[in-house]
C-alpha cells in the first residue's frame, strides 16, 4: 500500500480525478438499464436521445416517458442529459453518429446553431427527430419530423372553452392574463391562440396582461395588483398552472372565491394544477403533455423502416374540466 | 426667507433626500394614474391595500440587502444570496413536506433551524474562501451562486415542493397587529443589525476594514475575522428571506426562488448610498432602496405597463436615481446653470425631468 504514504491532498486529488473519470465513463455508456450491448447485432432498433436537462417536474416526466416507452417498444435507448448546454448536446449527437445508431432524437436546448451537426447526421444516413422544441434551420431536409406540443392550439382551446362557457353571460366579461416569460415561445403562442379564439365573442375583453415569469411567486404578485386595479375581474387566463396556483392565494386574500367569483383557465396540467382543478379552484386546463415517449418510439420505427412521416406531429393532448380532472387525477404521472 | 432657504439646502444635501424624493414621485404618479393606489382598507381583520403589498413583498429584499450592505461595506460582494434563498427554502419545505403533521410548530421550527444551519455553513464557506484563502469575493461567491442553485434543485429533486403548513405560511403571510408578519421580521433584523453595528464599535470596524484592510489589521483589527463574519451574516439574512419567499407561495421552487435577488440587493445597497468600493455604509438607505425597487415592480403591474417595455422602464428609473445621487453629475448640472453656485430653487424641477413616471 504505497498509497498510504502519499500526502493527504494528493490522495484526495487522485480520488476526485478517479471519481470524475468514473462518472464520465458511466455517462458515455449511455443508458445502463437497457443493457450494455452496442445494438445492431441483436437486431434491435437503437435510438440515441439527447435530453435538454432536468430543470422541472415536466422535464423529468418527459424523460421517464421516453425511457419507459423505449423499454416497452423493445427499442434500445442511448440516453444523454445535456444539462442545458448546447455543446453537450452536439457532442452527444456526434457520439451517436460515431456509434452508428439507427435513429437520433433530441430536444434542442436553443433554436439555432444546429445545421452543421444535423448535416453530419444526414451524411451518415441517420434520420433525426426533434421533440418538444423546434430548430430554426432553413433546410427542412436536415430532420425527418418535429414531434411536440402546439402552444398556439393550447391557447386556442382555452379560449374556445371560455367562449362556450360565457356564451350566456350578459355584459362585458373582463379577462386578466398572466403571461409566461416575456419573449418565450410558449408565452407568445399561447397568448396568440387565446386572443384568436376569444375574438369570436366581442363581450370577452382582456383588460390587463402581465408577465408572471411562469412562476408561482410571479403569478401571485401580479394578480395582487390586478385585483386592486380592477374591481371587476371575471376570468383569469394563466399561461401555466404554477402562475395560476400563485394567483389562487391572491384571489383568496382579496376575499373572492377562485373558481366561482373568478373563472380560472390554465395550461399544462401538472399534478398540483390538476388537484386545484379537481378541488374546484380552477375551471379548465389545456394539457401540455410531456408524455410523448410512445409516439416517439412509433415514429422512430417508422423513419427507420423508411416510411414517410409528416414534418410536424403534435403531441397527443387533451383538455380537462373539473369533472374530468377528478377522474384523471389518480393516474397522473407528473 | 434665508433661514428657510438654508434649511431647504441642508435637506437637499441629506444623502437620503433623493431616494425619498424618487419614492414619493413614484407613489404620486401611481396615485394620479389610479386614485385608489394608496387606499388601505380593513379586510378580515387586517390591513389590505397596495402599500401593504409593497411593504410585505419588499421584506425579503430588505433582509438580503441588509446582509449585502455589510458585505459591500468590507469591499466585498455576495452573489450567492439568491441561491442561498433557494437552498434554505427547499430544505425547510422538504423537511415539512415529509413530516407527518405539517402544522406542528416543533416540526416547522426544526425545519427552520436545519435550513438556517445549512445556510450558516455555506456562509462560512464563502467567508473562508474570501478571508482565509483570499479569493476575490466576486469569484468566491460566484461558485455558490451557480452550484447552489444546482444544490437546491437536487434537494427538491427537480420538482416544486408544495406544502400545507399553517405555521410556515405565517412567515410569509401571517399578520401581527393587522400588519404582515414579514414586515416585522425584516424590521427586527434591521434593528438587530443596526444595534450591533451602530451601538458598538463593530460598524466602524467593518467600515475601516472596507476602507483599508491592511491598515485596519496594522491598527489591531482582526480584518480576516470581520470579513468572515459578514459573509455568515449575509447567508443568515438570505436564509430568512428564503423562508419568506417560499412561505409566500407555500412551495419551494429550486429554479426560481430568489432568482436574481442578488442583483436587486446590490442595487438597493447602491441606491441607499453605500459605495461598492467599500467603507461607509447606510442601513436606512438600503431599506429605502429595497422599497424603491419593490415599488417600481408594483408600479409596472399597477399601471399595466407591457412586459416588453417594463424592463426598459425600470432601467430608465434606476439610471435616473443613480444619476441624481451622483455628486459629480449634480455638480456638472449645477455649473451649467447661470447664477449662484448652489441654486435652492430649480431642484424640484430637475427631479421631475429625471424621473419619467
Amino acid at each position: 500500500m504505497r498509497n498510504m504514504r502519499m500526502p493527504m491532498a494528493r490522495r484526495r486529488a487522485i480520488a476526485v480525478v478517479a471519481a470524475v473519470l468514473l462518472a464520465g465513463g458511466v455517462a458515455a455508456c449511455g443508458n445502463s438499464d437497457t443493457g450494455g450491448g452496442d445494438g445492431g447485432d441483436d437486431g434491435k432498433l437503437v435510438l440515441g436521445f439527447s435530453q435538454v436537462g432536468a430543470e422541472s417536474g415536466w422535464r423529468t416526466a418527459n424523460t421517464n416517458s421516453i425511457k419507459e416507452a423505449a423499454a416497452e417498444a423493445g427499442i434500445e435507448l442511448k440516453f444523454d442529459d445535456a444539462q442545458q448546454k448546447q455543446e453537450n448536446q452536439i457532442k452527444a449527437i456526434r457520439n451517436y453518429i460515431q456509434q452508428k445508431v439507427d435513429v437520433i432524437a433530441f430536444s434542442p436546448v436553443v433554436e439555432s446553431g444546429w445545421d452543421t451537426v444535423l448535416k453530419e447526421a444526414k451524411d451518415a444516413g441517420i434520420p433525426v427527430i426533434l421533440t418538444d422544441r423546434a430548430v430554426d434551420s432553413a433546410d427542412k431536409s436536415l430532420y425527418k419530423t418535429f414531434l411536440g406540443s402546439d402552444f398556439v392550439k393550447e391557447g386556442r382551446l382555452s379560449g374556445e372553452w371560455l367562449v362556450e362557457n360565457k356564451k350566456d353571460a350578459t355584459g362585458d366579461v373582463n379577462i386578466v392574463e398572466l403571461q409566461g416569460t416575456t419573449g418565450s415561445a410558449p408565452a407568445n403562442d399561447r397568448k396568440k391562440g387565446f386572443a384568436e379564439a376569444i375574438a369570436a365573442d366581442p363581450k370577452l375583453k382582456v383588460i390587463a396582461s402581465q408577465s408572471g415569469d411562469f412562476t408561482r411567486a410571479g403569478g401571485k404578485q401580479v394578480m395582487e395588483q390586478f385585483l386592486k386595479a380592477h374591481p371587476k375581474i371575471d376570468v383569469l387566463f394563466a399561461h401555466n398552472d404554477d402562475m395560476g396556483l400563485g394567483a389562487l392565494e391572491a384571489i383568496t386574500a382579496a376575499g373572492k372565491e377562485p373558481g366561482k367569483d373568478i373563472t380560472i383557465i390554465t395550461i399544462d396540467a401538472v399534478k398540483d394544477g390538476m388537484q386545484a382543478l379537481a378541488d374546484g379552484k380552477f375551471n379548465f386546463i389545456a394539457e401540455c403533455s410531456p408524455l410523448l415517449g410512445p409516439q416517439l418510439m412509433d415514429l422512430a420505427k417508422k423513419v427507420h423502416a423508411g416510411e414517410e412521416v409528416p414534418p410536424r406531429i403534435e403531441t397527443e393532448e387533451t383538455t380537462f374540466t373539473q369533472e374530468q380532472a377528478k377522474e384523471a387525477l389518480p393516474n397522473r404521472k407528473y | 426667507m434665508s433661514d428657510a432657504g438654508n434649511r431647504f439646502r441642508t435637506m437637499l444635501g441629506h444623502r437620503l433626500f433623493w431616494p425619498v424624493a424618487v419614492l414619493v414621485v413614484m407613489l404620486a404618479a401611481n396615485t394620479i394614474y389610479r386614485p385608489g393606489f394608496l387606499a388601505i382598507e380593513v379586510n378580515n381583520g387586517h390591513l389590505y391595500g397596495t402599500p401593504i403589498d409593497i411593504l410585505r413583498l419588499s421584506a425579503p429584499l430588505i433582509l438580503v440587502a441588509l446582509g449585502m450592505t455589510l458585505v459591500i461595506s468590507t469591499g466585498g460582494i455576495d452573489l450567492s444570496v439568491g441561491s442561498l434563498c433557494a437552498i434554505s427554502g427547499a430544505i425547510a419545505c422538504l423537511y415539512i413536506s415529509r413530516a407527518p403533521d405539517q402544522n406542528n410548530l416543533v416540526t416547522v421550527l426544526t425545519a427552520l433551524a436545519m435550513a438556517l444551519g445549512v445556510a450558516l455553513v455555506l456562509g462560512a464557506w464563502n467567508g473562508v474562501l474570501v478571508s482565509v484563502i483570499g479569493i476575490q469575493p466576486i469569484i468566491a461567491t460566484l461558485i455558490l451562486m451557480v452550484a447552489g442553485r444546482g444544490l437546491a434543485q437536487l434537494i427538491a429533486e427537480g420538482q416544486i415542493i408544495t406544502i400545507n403548513s399553517g405555521p410556515y405560511r405565517a412567515i410569509g403571510l401571517g399578520h401581527l397587529l393587522t400588519l404582515p408578519l414579514a414586515i416585522f421580521i425584516a424590521l427586527a433584523a434591521a434593528l438587530l443589525v443596526a444595534a450591533f453595528t451602530r451601538r458598538t464599535a463593530l460598524g466602524m470596524i467593518v467600515e475601516s476594514v472596507g476602507g483599508n484592510r491592511e491598515a485596519s489589521r496594522l491598527a489591531g483589527i482582526r480584518s480576516g475575522r470581520v470579513v468572515f463574519l459578514v459573509y455568515v451574516v449575509s447567508a443568515a439574512c438570505a436564509a430568512i428571506a428564503g423562508f419568506m419567499m417560499t412561505a409566500n407561495v407555500s412551495s419551494a421552487d429550486g429554479n426560481n426562488t430568489g432568482l436574481w435577488v442578488e442583483l436587486d440587493a446590490i442595487l438597493a445597497v447602491v441606491i441607499g448610498g453605500t459605495s461598492l468600493a467599500g467603507g461607509r455604509f447606510y442601513l436606512g438607505g438600503t431599506i429605502l432602496g429595497a422599497l424603491i425597487i419593490q415599488t417600481l415592480t408594483t408600479t409596472v403591474y399597477a399601471m399595466n405597463i407591457s412586459p416588453q417595455t417594463a424592463l426598459l422602464f425600470k432601467a430608465v428609473v434606476v439610471i435616473a436615481v443613480c444619476l441624481i445621487q451622483a455628486p459629480a453629475f449634480r455638480a456638472k448640472f449645477r455649473r451649467r446653470r447661470p447664477g449662484a453656485p448652489p441654486p435652492p430653487q430649480p431642484s424640484p424641477q430637475r427631479q421631475k425631468e429625471q424621473v419619467p413616471a
